[in-house]
């Protein structure tokens, strides 16, 4: 076997792009955390803005469509005083029968300085960090099943805000964990945090054994999965798993899986509730928990804006 | 052309002869190995000192591309790429564009191939119409036009009923079938189901779906008497499986590819399409349970699966790619390196790519089949001359082949062809 180094660092082991947070040192993350808290004043300020990124173009290739994502990371690219280009893919070239790399390969010939990709196929922004030009930076937007880095980055911020330390804490992460590449994100990044305990709750349609050799535990069983936690992280669940004879109804998972406010009493008083939105409410949360005192969900998307500032801003303070 | 190679080391592996030694050669045939009498006056003389002398190789799977995919390769490219690797003979599945279900297009193939008179080609015809899995093929008449054996490729019959009688059909008259066991539903994800697929997020296929239809098969083999060869295996659990059926007396026989004895999935590293192979790589256990079932002979053959893609449809995001490799030119070293690092004897290791592939094919060669994949007196002079010393680094936009992609590239592997000689013409031969 011929070992690569890993594509989203350079020599320096420096971040020049954001790909998973798989193989980042927690050195790295916290200094990410550590910037996004420098950054979250901006957002309070009158002028929202900081020259970092000025002069730079940021193109959003959205070749999946997302409203939400997408506008997080417009907002923070113009807070930075980057110029900002929002492609909706999903309905125009790729429609036109133009492959991924041609379009990569346009859009480079526009003097882009960096790429913000969302995919449906785990790995497209490897194929795109490893074709563009050197001096431009990709950040992963969610990939496939794969990865949600941003995504993952801001849940530890919210779990950093609220919690501190990582070391003691109890992080329960319920629904379709097979299929989401946010629970993917959330595991690597709390792990590598050295949280001792996370737990993949879910029925085994959806969070299969196999998913141990992430360093979880699995649990079928919800009040198990969420005795005792500090953090409960849902996930959202997408209507294509009734199809897939994943599962039978909504309905069912809400009753085993749904959280309810009688099942969140069995964890620690002090839990927080995060969902990486948008909620389905009655599908895998009650309006009483996500409107509820324990419910971060609002101050994650506040975050999300503060932590997608520093990843842009540091990874394009380093050169390839 | 009569020719003279002198000075050799001929391994044999059907015989065990591996001994210094010329070999002539005479209107396509061997006339006389180890000694040479000098009364043979050759017209061309190719010293041998340092090569090994052995039987040209015989591949069991090697798509050529043709019909249907020629930006993806074609007879001419691909066969260059086989006697660039010291292949003699292969035989192609029938996947191509249209499949190969109809006499015509097997007999145009052959025609084709003829002409180019480099290695003998030995076509699968379909075992169902279109590959479709619901009509027979005439299988009477494509064995007329050539073919050698009935596949369905790496498309899996969904209907047990159907596979059932097209074992039957093929049985009465002895016709082999080849099955690359999968199941049709469960066989559809991009990776083999694992540590690595589960934190990639590519979808998985598990063991099971090797292990469910080599089940059905081998009941299937039990109630039919049908002569089966399963191609590329690739689990731990399916080979073991494979033991217990001959263990029983079952007429089966199996192959695997360079890629399943080599490399496990997480060679995939980050999202490495060259490594978008059919079936999926697997885990350690169960490359190192291939390997082990190569040497200890449950395991047949080993073959190339040579597949050549273009770039357009590798360069894609992992699941997306189109799944192959280029292998034609890696056969022979990619067998020696198995057998180095298993301590297997230089006539064991080819043994894997000559003798024993050629058993696998047994009557299906026709006047061959008593010559092929061996050194004999008056066998066809299919021979491969290669530096079993030589080293050399893989790299694929070097390949003859049209397909750039390998999961090899970079590594250094052992053997070096010098020459190839299909039916006593020199069909390569290194500067």
């Amino acid at each position: 076997m011929l070992q690569q180094r890993n594509p989203q660092l350079n020599s320096n082991g420096e971040l020049i792009h954001l790909l998973s947070i798989e193989g980042l040192p927690s050195a790295v993350i916290h200094q990410i955390l550590d910037t996004a808290g420098t950054f979250l004043s901006v957002n309070d300020r009158e002028v929202k803005k900081v020259p970092l990124l000025r002069g730079k173009s940021v193109f959003n290739l959205f070749f999946e469509n997302s409203t939400r994502t997408r506008t997080t990371f417009e907002i923070a690219a113009k807070r930075l005083s980057a110029d900002v280009v929002n492609l909706d893919i999903a309905r125009s070239s790729a429609a036109k029968g133009e492959s991924l790399l041609d379009t990569i390969a346009n859009l480079s010939a526009m003097h882009a300085d960096m790429f913000v990709v969302r995919h449906s196929e785990s790995g497209a922004p490897y194929l795109i960090a490893k074709h563009c030009a050197p001096h431009v930076h990709v950040v992963n937007a969610g990939d496939g099943r794969h990865a949600h880095p941003t995504q993952g980055l801001l849940d530890m911020y919210t779990i950093r805000h609220y919690k501190q330390d990582f070391t003691n804490l109890t992080v329960a992460v319920v629904g379709d964990i097979v299929h989401s590449r946010v629970a993917r994100s959330d595991i690597h990044a709390l792990t590598t945090l050295g949280v001792p305990e996370i737990r993949a709750v879910g029925p085994k349609t959806l969070v299969p054994g196999d998913l141990k050799e992430m360093g979880v535990r699995v649990c079928h069983d919800m009040a198990e999965g969420i005795r005792g936690a500090d953090v409960i992280i849902m996930l959202r669940l997408q209507n294509e798993r009734m199809s897939g004879a994943m599962l039978p109804s909504a309905g069912e998972f809400f009753k085993n899986y749904g959280l309810t406010p009688e099942k969140l009493a069995l964890a620690k008083p002090d839990c927080i509730v995060m969902h990486p939105g948008p909620i389905n409410r009655g599908v895998e949360i009650d309006s009483a928990v996500a409107d509820g005192r324990q419910s971060v969900i609002l101050p994650q998307v506040t975050f999300g804006i503060a932590v997608r500032m520093a990843v842009m801003s540091t990874i394009a303070g380093n050169n390839a | 052309m009569k020719i003279l190679i002198k000075n050799g080391r001929l391994v044999d592996p059907a015989s065990g002869r591996d001994a210094p030694g010329d070999v002539a050669i005479a209107a396509g045939r061997v006339v006389a190995l180890g000694t040479v009498s000098p009364e043979f006056h050759p017209s061309r003389t190719i010293d041998a000192s340092g090569l090994v002398v052995a039987p040209g190789l015989v591949d069991l799977a090697a798509r050529l591309r043709e019909p249907g995919h020629e930006h993806e390769g074609m007879l001419e490219s691909e066969m260059a790429a086989a006697v660039a690797g010291g292949v003699t003979s292969l035989v192609c599945p029938p996947d191509t564009d249209p499949p190969l279900d109809e006499p015509g297009l097997v007999e145009m193939l052959k025609f084709r191939a003829r002409n180019l008179n480099q290695a003998h080609l030995y076509p699968l015809g379909t075992l169902t119409r279109g590959l479709a899995g619901e009509v027979l093929t005439e299988m009477a008449e494509l064995v007329e036009a050539g073919c050698v054996g009935f596949s369905q490729a790496d498309v899996p019959i969904a209907d047990t009923q159907v596979l059932q009688r097209a074992l039957q059909y093929a049985s009465t008259f002895g016709y082999t079938v080849w099955l690359r066991p999968q199941d049709a539903h469960l066989g559809k994800g991009v990776a083999a189901s694992g540590a690595l697929a589960t934190r990639l997020g590519l979808s998985g296929v598990p063991v099971v779906a090797e292990t469910i239809a080599l089940h059905t098969i081998f009941e299937l083999m039990r109630v039919t008497g049908a002569r089966v060869h399963l191609c590329r295996l690739s689990s731990a659990a399916g080979i073991e499986l494979v033991r217990r059926a001959k263990a029983e007396g079952l007429p089966v026989t199996c192959d695997v590819s360079v890629n399943q004895l080599h490399l496990t999935d997480m060679d995939i590293g980050y999202f490495n399409a060259a490594m978008r192979l059919t079936p999926p790589l697997r885990q350690q256990r169960d490359r190192d349970a291939i390997r082990a079932a190569l040497a200890d002979g449950t395991v047949d053959a080993l073959v190339s699966d040579h597949t050549p893609v273009d770039e357009d449809a590798k360069n894609l995001p992992f699941a997306e790619a189109e799944p192959g490799s280029t292998g034609l030119e890696l056969l022979l070293s990619l067998a020696l390196k198995w057998g180095e690092e298993s301590g297997l004897s230089l006539s064991k290791a080819l043994a894997t790519v000559t003798c024993e592939p050629v058993r696998v094919l047994g009557d299906a060669l026709g006047s061959l089949s008593s010559s092929a994949g061996r050194l004999v007196e008056g066998g066809v002079a299919d021979l491969c001359l290669f530096d079993p010393a030589a080293r050399w680094t893989v790299v694929p936009q070097a390949f003859r082949s049209q397909g750039k992609h390998s999961p090899f590239a970079g590594f250094e592997l052992p053997g070096l062809v010098r020459a190839t000689l299909v039916a006593g013409n020199i069909a390569f031969e290194s500067k």
